[in-house]
């Protein structure tokens, strides 16, 4: 089982040699403070990628640029070789905060993104309901947001995201404001939806174990200004299991990223 | 004490029954509830344009500002001579008083309850490819209506307070009118009924709004 994964996901590789997401010599600074500086890396077609560093590195003005909410100062961001100049439904996002729209339940929340697709009503509903059942939310339909835990408006922002089905998947520390174990359980969902429905996926955290645990690849962030410090394979078979953690290659590519994070600016 | 400075309980019910019978009460009311609506919907209409422009233009927020946060300094008592020689003393003046004392504040109470919709939420509203007029109808404005209510609601408390202040000075007809009368021929129980009048007509439009309120933004409901 666990060899057959492995070896789709060499199959996979070799089949996209060219990068679905390609992002050359980004720099922003925000008045004197140089937030990004020459930062250069590929994602490729259905590949789940963390970037790992601390709080203030531009991680997250680095997911905003490639979003197309903030503009860099210099470099360029191409989504299958065409320049992003703007937000687009090719880049579907997931933010920090849990942005449901609070007047709407949990499953308008999710037709509001298909709102403009060429989709009867039922469709729309059936659609969000599937999404919704697919993030384990089948028969909060009906709720508001205000009902709903952290977690699970995290879920119901997530089947959002998903439902108009975008080609990349970007998360701004998607799990970091909830607590530590229901941030367990979301990255096992996580993993499971990403392994059943593949796209491509960029994620920001400050959690290494979360890095590890659903990626392909770690890139390390180092310091203000924000470079890529370290790109890093994750060699753990799919599907992932939380048990992994205890694993030695889980311990020593933990120890190596946590080095590496802290490691002072050259 | 002498009942001219307060009239017992008795009195004032007795007044009340008398002006309830001979129809004055209900002519009065409705010639006050009359004008409250139509200036209050006034400056209601004008208002909530332009405070939605004001939220969310920043160079319509440069340029009208200002001149509205003048303008709402200006005491509206001191313009109800002036308002007298422009609009006379029938109903116009009455809404000319209380669309100057709704109208600025309404403005700016809506463009700062437009200005709170989250950042989140129109970031959202941009990854999912909207267009500024659709982020504006389906967001902002959806975001922004309890706000936008509670700011009516607030306002319309003030209106009462301009149109008895506009009937007080020169009018022929409404609760206001009535308390003058009243203070002419040193009717103060009648001056206590209309004063009580006024808090219990003030007190049913509030909870009136708020209930409706209650019912259009159910999905806000937490402890209040």
């Amino acid at each position: 089982m666990s060899v057959d994964s492995r070896e789709a996901s060499v199959v996979r590789t070799a089949e996209t040699a060219v990068p679905k997401v390609s992002i050359r010599d980004l720099s922003k600074s925000f008045g004197d403070v140089h937030a990004l500086e020459g930062v250069s890396l590929d994602l490729f077609a259905n590949e789940f990628v963390s970037v790992v560093g601390t709080s203030g590195c531009g991680k997250s003005t680095l997911l905003s640029i490639i979003a197309g909410l903030t503009e860099q100062d210099a470099g360029s961001v191409t989504v299958d070789g065409v320049p992003v100049t703007g937000p687009g439904r090719d880049r579907g996002v997931v933010f920090q905060g849990f942005t449901l729209l609070p007047w709407l339940t949990a499953q308008q929340n999710v037709q509001f993104a298909l709102q403009d697709e060429p989709l009867s009503r039922a469709e729309r509903a059936s659609t969000a309901q599937q999404f919704l059942a697919l993030v384990g939310l089948a028969g909060f339909e009906n709720a508001f947001p205000r009902e709903l835990s952290g977690g699970m408006q995290q879920r119901v922002a997530i089947a959002r995201s998903l439902s108009y089905k975008p080609q990349i998947l970007l998360m701004d520390e998607p799990f970091g404001a909830l607590d530590a174990l229901t941030r367990r359980e979301m990255q096992t969902l996580l993993t499971r939806v990403w392994e059943q429905h593949k796209l491509t996926v960029l994620m920001i955290t400050h959690d290494i174990e979360e890095a590890i645990i659903t990626s392909d690849r770690v890139l390390v962030m180092s310091r203000r200004p924000g470079r890529i410090r370290a790109d890093l394979t994750v060699p753990l078979a799919r599907p992932r299991l939380a048990a992994m953690s205890a694993e030695p290659q889980f311990r020593a590519l933990y120890s190596s990223i946590l080095e590496l994070v802290h490691e002072p600016a050259a | 004490m002498s009942p001219l400075f307060l009239p017992s309980p008795v009195a004032v019910g007795e007044r009340f029954v008398t002006q309830l019978q001979n129809g004055e009460l209900l002519t009065d009311a409705s010639a006050s509830v009359y004008r409250i609506a139509a200036g209050f919907l006034l400056a209601t209409v004008m208002a909530v344009p332009i405070g939605i422009l004001i939220g969310t233009s920043t160079r319509i927020e440069a340029a009208l500002e200002p001149l509205i946060d003048f303008v709402r300094y200006m005491p509206v008592v001191a313009f109800v001579p002036l308002t007298i020689l422009w609009a006379g003393i029938d109903d116009g003046q009455k809404f000319l008083i209380i669309w100057m004392g709704t109208f600025f504040q309404q403005v700016l109470l809506i463009a700062d309850a437009v200005r709170q919709t989250p950042r989140s939420l129109i970031d959202l509203g941009e990854t999912l490819g909207l267009g500024n007029g659709q982020i504006l109808t389906r967001i902002v404005l959806r975001s922004s209506a309890p706000r936008i209510w509670d700011a009516l609601r607030i306002t319309l408390g003030w209106a009462w307070t301009w149109l008895v202040v506009a009937e007080l000075v020169a009018a022929s007809s409404g609760l206001g009118y009535r308390i003058t009368l009243g203070q002419r021929y040193f009717q103060t129980d009648t001056i206590i009924t209309y004063v009580l009048i006024l808090g219990v007509l003030g007190l049913v439009t509030d909870q009136f709004m708020r209930a409706w309120g209650r019912r259009m933004f159910r999905y806000e409901r937490t402890s209040r």
